[in-house]
């Protein structure tokens, strides 16, 4: 994974004529390398006018032009933008503490730098796992595993909303899908986290620990807060893949269009924007495609805005 | 990791006994520090299982599962006209075969290349800021809505309704390019200023410095950069799923017809099940025994070529 944090370097090489420079090698040369540059550019520009110009229309989409049966564009945009922010909810509510714990193994805990390095490989091998096979992991395995718990969920804490209404007998769950997403975000936010830790200067933990201060006093009171815009850093960009992520959920998820619910054990869950995408798009049609092209246009929207708002807070971190 | 260092020294030196650690033990924390200290440590233990306790249970399973199908059967034939036991995934080893490598061939030249730019001739420039403001954005794009764009081009370009290898490429291309470009020129600009500079004093052309110089000092990395990217898109379902469709059946040919990959092997045979559902169900694990041995694979590539490709320079 590319460091996040890292501040760029100053830019390198003295620019403009150079001594042998100016032959037609160099010209085809740097033609070439430019174009790349201007290339890679006009696909994001691409991708967004096709976006817009396919999906743009659907906005205004009346009965019959838009998937589900919905009536208008919003009334299925809505209902779907919650439960993907309600499943990235669940995911980060589950990810934040092991990431930032198994950051904290990998650097200030580590009984060695090797000890350091393995726990590296595995996270980076738990960020390579497709998701779709998370989304069978989930399904068949961690699924079954958790249906006990949910019927003592309901037994025991009906009083919170969350866990009222007949427990789900499948387990495929809102819970369960916030679980699985929660474990292929991990491995982002630890990474993210690992650095801010790394970036903790050396004589404020030394002198913490001279102090007297525990490890753990030493960790709360020098590493905490200097890394805190890191974890907030390391959890926007986790959420903005939380908010993307597309098999996991539609393989996990037992969901029903149009349902705005706060439920996470119910056999009747909150759809996602992605998931949505993903299952509706092989049985739909013309104007129906156009306005899955628009839902995805408004989740580029969202998981965008997480995004910057998570690069905004790092590149502050870096600056402090 | 000095200050890691000094607190083991401080453990040491408390528990050990003799004069110093008299003197040492009458300043220990108090027990309610200790205990804190101690369920710090607890929580961090738990963190760890945490991570590893899923990873250790998704390759238990997919080996668990999968195993029984991993046979001769399995590599050599693919799922034409079979509707019960048996069968393969050599339809979707060939076409995750086809459209990575055409992933590759898109990506790795455009991904390189803007690197090169960046690092080499745009450095403050618009086109640069530009550049990377679109790289930056293209790494939240949501692998789905590559899938949609991929779709928006090519039904306009062909017609709707049209699925091909070739548009599953461009796709997962558009996933595969910031993810190259990010790796390039951070390891371009690890390459020492120095060595550029000798180039350019020397009287050689700027492009023969990037080309003779630059480059293959940086080789190492731009290949596990290369191989990451590889393994970045080599899972990916959904946009696939769009745009390349699905069969049962072989096809060689990008440019024509449904081809299926292995993520969506695993896919369709768990959503379009048979009556002989537990067949289905080994074939979808067996699948994803084998996408995880190709991750891993790539992982470990990833990780031991530099130092393969240092050697072998250094050898010869």
């Amino acid at each position: 994974m590319a460091p996040v944090l890292a501040a760029p370097k100053p830019a390198l090489p003295p620019t403009g004529d150079t001594p042998g420079g100016g032959g037609a090698g160099e010209r085809a040369f740097s033609w070439g390398v430019r174009s790349a540059a201007i290339a890679v550019a006009a696909i994001l520009v691409g991708v967004l006018a096709f976006l817009t110009i396919r999906g743009g229309p659907s906005m205004f989409a009346g009965a019959g032009d838009l998937p589900a049966r919905a009536t208008s564009f919003f009334q299925l945009a809505g209902p779907l933008a919650f439960g993907s922010l309600w499943v990235a909810a669940i995911a980060l509510a589950f990810a934040t503490l092991p990431a930032v714990g198994v950051a904290l193994a990998a650097t200030v805990y580590a009984p060695s730098p090797r000890f350091g390095r393995f726990l590296g490989a595995v996270l980076d091998l738990l960020a390579a796992v497709p998701s779709v096979v998370f989304g069978l992991w989930g399904l068949m395995v961690l699924a079954p595993l958790m249906t006990p718990v949910y019927g003592w969920l309901h037994d025991h804490l009906a009083f919170l909303p969350f866990f009222s209404g007949e427990p789900s007998v499948t387990g495929r769950t809102a819970l369960t899908a916030g679980m699985v997403v929660g474990v292929m975000i991990l491995p982002i936010m630890a990474a993210i986290c690992r650095e801010s830790f790394a970036l903790t200067p050396p004589a404020l933990m030394e002198a913490a620990t001279a102090l007297g201060a525990t490890r753990w006093e030493m960790v709360r009171t020098a590493v905490l807060p200097t890394a805190r815009s890191g974890i907030v850093a390391g959890g926007m960009l986790a959420l903005g893949r939380a908010l993307g992520e597309t098999m996991a959920v539609a393989m996990v998820l037992s969901a029903t269009p149009f349902l705005i619910s706060f439920n996470v054990i119910s056999p009747e869950n909150p759809a996602t924007i992605a998931a949505f995408i993903a299952s509706a798009f092989p049985e739909s049609a013309g104007r129906q495609v156009d306005a899955l092209i628009g839902l995805g246009l408004v989740l580029f929207a969202i998981s965008l805005l997480a995004s910057i708002a998570g690069r905004r807070v790092a590149r502050k971190a870096v600056a402090r | 990791m000095s200050a890691t260092v000094l607190a083991h020294d401080a453990d040491r030196s408390a528990s050990c006994g003799g004069g110093v650690a008299d003197v040492l033990a009458s300043s220990r924390p108090r027990w309610g520090r200790r205990l804190r200290n101690r369920l710090a440590l607890g929580a961090v233990v738990l963190a760890v299982a945490a991570t590893a306790v899923p990873l250790a249970s998704v390759i238990w399973e997919s080996v668990r599962r999968g195993m029984a199908r991993i046979d001769a059967e399995l590599f050599s034939s693919s799922m034409w006209a079979v509707v019960g036991p048996g069968g393969g995934l050599l339809h979707a080893l060939v076409g995750t075969l086809l459209i990575t490598a055409a992933t590759a061939l898109i990506a790795i030249p455009l991904g390189l290349g803007a690197a090169i730019f960046l690092t080499e001739y745009g450095a403050e420039g618009r086109l640069a800021s530009l550049t990377r403001r679109a790289v930056d954005i293209m790494v939240s794009i949501p692998s789905i809505v590559a899938g949609l764009a991929a779709y928006a081009l090519f039904s306009l370009l062909l017609g709707p309704g049209t699925r091909s290898g070739l548009a599953g490429a461009v796709a997962l291309a558009m996933i595969m390019i910031p993810v190259v470009v990010r790796s390039s020129e951070e390891v371009l600009r690890l390459v020492p200023q120095d060595l550029r500079e000798a180039g350019l004093a020397l009287g050689a052309a700027r492009h023969k410095v990037i080309r003779r110089v630059v480059l293959p000092t940086a080789l190492p990395g731009l290949t596990s950069g290369a191989v990451l990217g590889v393994a970045r898109i080599v899972g990916e379902t959904a946009p696939l799923l769009l745009v390349a469709g699905f069969t049962d059946a072989m096809n060689y040919n990008l440019a024509d017809g449904r081809m299926t990959t292995l993520p969506v092997f695993i896919y369709t045979q768990w959503s379009a099940k048979g009556l002989d559902t537990a067949a289905y169900d080994e074939r979808a694990w067996a699948g994803a025994l084998v996408l995880m041995a190709v991750v891993v694979a790539l992982q470990l590539a990833a990780r031991h070529l530099p130092a393969q490709i240092a050697k072998l320079r250094r050898n010869r």
